[in-house]
C-alpha cells in the first residue's frame, strides 16, 4: 500500500472542507477503500476518518411514514432495525444477503452504494486494459471472460455491473441519497446514483470530489416487498442476478409494482415497461406476469458468455413478484 | 540442541520486524487542511484484551498487522488480507470484524478482544472447548477466527437452527472443510448458554 496521511474528523464541516481538497478520500467502514488501495485502484494522499462524525449514525422516522437512515449506520444495524424489518423487508433482506456478518459490522449504509464493480479485470492485481482503471485502455471483458457481466446498458467501453445488493432494494423503493458538499448538498434518487458507461466509463457514480452521502431516505413503507438473490453458493457470494420488488395490492390484484434487477447493468435496473403492464394483473395469472416482464427485456443484449442471464433475470423477476405478494400487508 | 531456545515464532517475528524497517518510509511530515491535522504517523490509545496501549504507527497499518507484528498477538491469523476469509476475525467494541479491514489509526479510544483474550487463565472459553470436543478443526489455521465469530454469533442470538448457524458463520472459510463439526461445536456451545467474549 502507498503512503498517506490520516486525520480523524469530528464534525461535518471539517469533513467537507478536507474532502474538497485534491487527493483526499473518506474512510467510513473501510471495507472497500482498503482493498482499493491494496490493489492500486486509488492512492489518495490524505484519508479523512469520518467514523466519529456526530449525528450520522441514527435511524429516525420522518413525516408521512418515511424513514431516514444515517450514512454511518452499519449494515447489520440497518437490516435488523425494527422499522426497517417491519416496513421495508426488501432492504433488510438485501442487506443480510450481502457480504459476511463481520463485513456488515464494518460497512455502512452510506458507503455501500459506492462499492465499485467486482469485474475481475477492474480488480486485477496486475493492471489489465480497463477503461475504469485507465480511461482509453480498452475493456478486457468485452471479448474476454464476461459471464458475470452486463446484459443491459453496456457499451463497448465497459460491460461491468454494479455488484452491491442494498442499492437494488433502494432503487425499487425509490429511496433518495442525501448528500453534503462544501458548496452545497443535493438529493439524488437511488435510481440515478450509479452512472452508465456511455459517457464517462471510468465513473461509477455521480458523486463529485468531496461530496458525501450523509443519509438515505426511504419513502412510505413497502410491506409487500422482497429481495431474491441468485448466486453460485448459498451464502457470502455476489449475485449472479438479483431482483427486488415492492408491490401495492388491491386484494389479489397488483395496483402498483416497482421492480429492480441487480448485477445485470452498471446500475440497479428498474423494469419500467414491466411495471406499467403489471398494474391491474392478478397475482395468480402467471402467464400475464411473464408477458409483462417480457416487455422490459426487448433491449437486453447478451455478451458472449452471459446469455443465460436473460432467462435467469426474467425468472428472478417473476419469483420476487410472487414472493412480495405473499408478504403481510 | 543449542538452537532450541529460539522458537520458530521468535525467529519469524525478528525477520518480519527487520523487513518492516526496510520498507517503512519516514513519513513524519504533518500537514494541515482546514481544521484537521493530517499525520503520517498518528498516535492511538486503545485497549486489547483488557490491556491499555499507547503507540504511534504508520497510517497504513491495519489492526491485523498491529496485533501480530507490534503486539505479538499472533493468534489472529492473516489469511487473504482482503476481508474474504475471516481468519483475522476479532471483536471491536464487542462486535466481530475482519481485523485486516480496519486501519489501526482509526482505533483511538476503542477496545479489541482477540483469541488470546477469550480464556480465563488456563480455563478455555466454552466455545474453545466445544471446538475441541466436536473436532471443529483440522489444520487449525482458521480456528481462532472461527471461535471469535462463533462467540459473537451466540451473543447476537443467531444460533437458532443449524441453517442459521451456517448462514451467520459464512464469513469464516475453512479449507479443511470442517464445517459440519464447526456447526456441531457452535450448536453445543450455544445450548450450554455461553455468551460473548465479555
Amino acid at each position: 500500500m502507498h503512503s498517506f496521511s490520516f486525520a480523524r474528523a469530528a464534525s461535518l464541516p471539517d469533513v467537507l472542507a478536507a474532502g474538497a481538497q485534491p487527493q483526499t478520500m473518506f474512510l467510513a467502514g473501510g471495507t472497500e477503500l482498503l482493498n482499493w488501495m491494496r490493489l492500486g485502484i486509488v492512492s489518495p494522499e490524505r484519508i479523512v476518518d469520518i467514523g466519529r462524525v456526530e449525528g450520522l449514525d441514527r435511524i429516525e422516522p420522518l413525516p408521512d411514514g418515511a424513514l431516514r437512515i444515517g450514512a454511518l449506520v452499519r449494515l447489520n444495524d440497518a437490516a435488523q432495525h425494527e422499522a426497517v424489518m417491519r416496513d421495508y423487508p426488501v432492504l433488510s433482506q438485501a442487506i443480510l444477503k450481502a457480504a459476511s456478518p463481520q463485513l456488515r459490522n464494518l460497512a455502512t449504509i452510506g458507503g455501500n452504494p459506492a462499492q465499485r464493480t467486482r469485474c475481475a479485470y477492474f480488480r486485477s492485481e496486475d493492471k489489465l486494459p480497463c477503461n475504469k482503471r485507465e480511461p482509453g485502455s480498452g475493456c478486457s471483458a468485452l471479448h474476454g471472460i464476461n459471464d458475470r457481466h452486463a446484459i443491459f446498458g453496456w457499451t463497448e467501453a465497459c460491460v461491468a455491473v454494479q455488484p452491491a445488493d442494498p442499492p437494488v432494494a433502494l432503487a425499487a423503493l425509490d429511496a433518495v441519497f442525501v448528500t453534503e458538499h462544501r458548496d452545497g448538498g443535493r438529493r439524488i434518487p437511488a435510481t440515478e446514483f450509479h452512472t452508465l458507461p456511455d459517457k464517462r466509463p471510468q465513473d461509477h457514480n455521480v458523486l463529485r470530489r468531496g461530496e458525501l452521502i450523509t443519509a438515505i431516505e426511504l419513502p412510505a413503507p413497502a410491506h409487500r416487498s422482497a429481495y431474491l438473490k441468485i448466486r453460485e453458493r448459498e451464502s457470502y457470494e455476489f449475485a449472479t442476478v438479483s431482483a427486488a420488488a415492492a408491490l401495492e395490492m388491491d386484494g389479489s390484484t397488483i395496483r402498483r409494482a416497482r421492480i429492480a434487477l441487480g448485477s445485470v447493468a452498471h446500475r440497479p435496473w428498474r423494469l419500467k415497461a414491466a411495471e406499467e403492464r403489471l398494474a391491474g394483473i392478478g397475482i395468480g395469472d402467471r402467464a400475464a406476469l411473464r408477458a409483462a416482464i417480457e416487455a422490459s427485456f426487448t433491449d437486453a443484449r447478451p455478451l458472449s458468455h452471459n446469455a443465460y442471464k436473460i432467462p435467469l433475470a426474467k425468472n428472478a423477476a417473476l419469483r420476487v413478484i410472487e414472493t412480495a405478494a405473499r408478504m403481510p400487508s | 540442541m543449542t538452537t532450541s531456545s529460539i522458537s520458530r515464532r521468535d525467529l519469524m517475528t525478528t525477520t518480519v520486524a527487520i523487513a518492516g524497517l526496510s520498507v517503512t518510509p519516514a513519513l513524519s511530515q504533518e500537514e494541515g487542511s482546514g481544521a484537521l491535522l493530517f499525520e503520517g504517523r498518528p498516535d492511538i490509545a486503545f485497549r486489547v484484551n483488557g490491556v491499555d496501549h499507547r503507540l504511534s504507527l504508520d497510517a497504513r497499518v491495519t489492526l491485523l498487522d498491529l496485533l501480530r507484528e507490534r503486539l505479538h498477538l499472533t493468534g489472529t491469523k492473516k489469511g487473504c488480507n482482503f476481508g474474504e476469509c475471516g481468519a483475522c476475525t476479532v471483536h471491536l467494541d464487542g462486535r466481530r470484524v475482519n481485523a485486516c479491514m480496519v486501519l489501526a489509526a482509526s482505533l483511538d479510544g476503542r477496545e479489541v478482544t482477540t483469541i488470546e483474550g477469550l480464556a480465563s487463565g488456563d480455563k478455555l472459553h466454552p466455545v474453545q472447548q466445544a471446538f475441541i470436543d466436536h473436532d471443529g478443526l483440522q489444520c487449525g489455521f482458521c480456528t481462532p477466527g472461527q471461535v471469535m465469530s462463533a462467540t459473537a454469533l451466540i451473543a447476537e442470538g443467531h444460533a437458532g437452527s443449524d441453517a442459521e448457524i451456517r448462514e451467520w458463520m459464512s464469513g469464516n472459510l475453512c479449507r479443511c472443510s470442517a464445517y459440519p463439526q464447526i456447526v456441531d461445536a457452535v450448536r453445543a456451545a450455544a445450548s450450554s448458554k455461553v455468551g460473548s467474549a465479555g
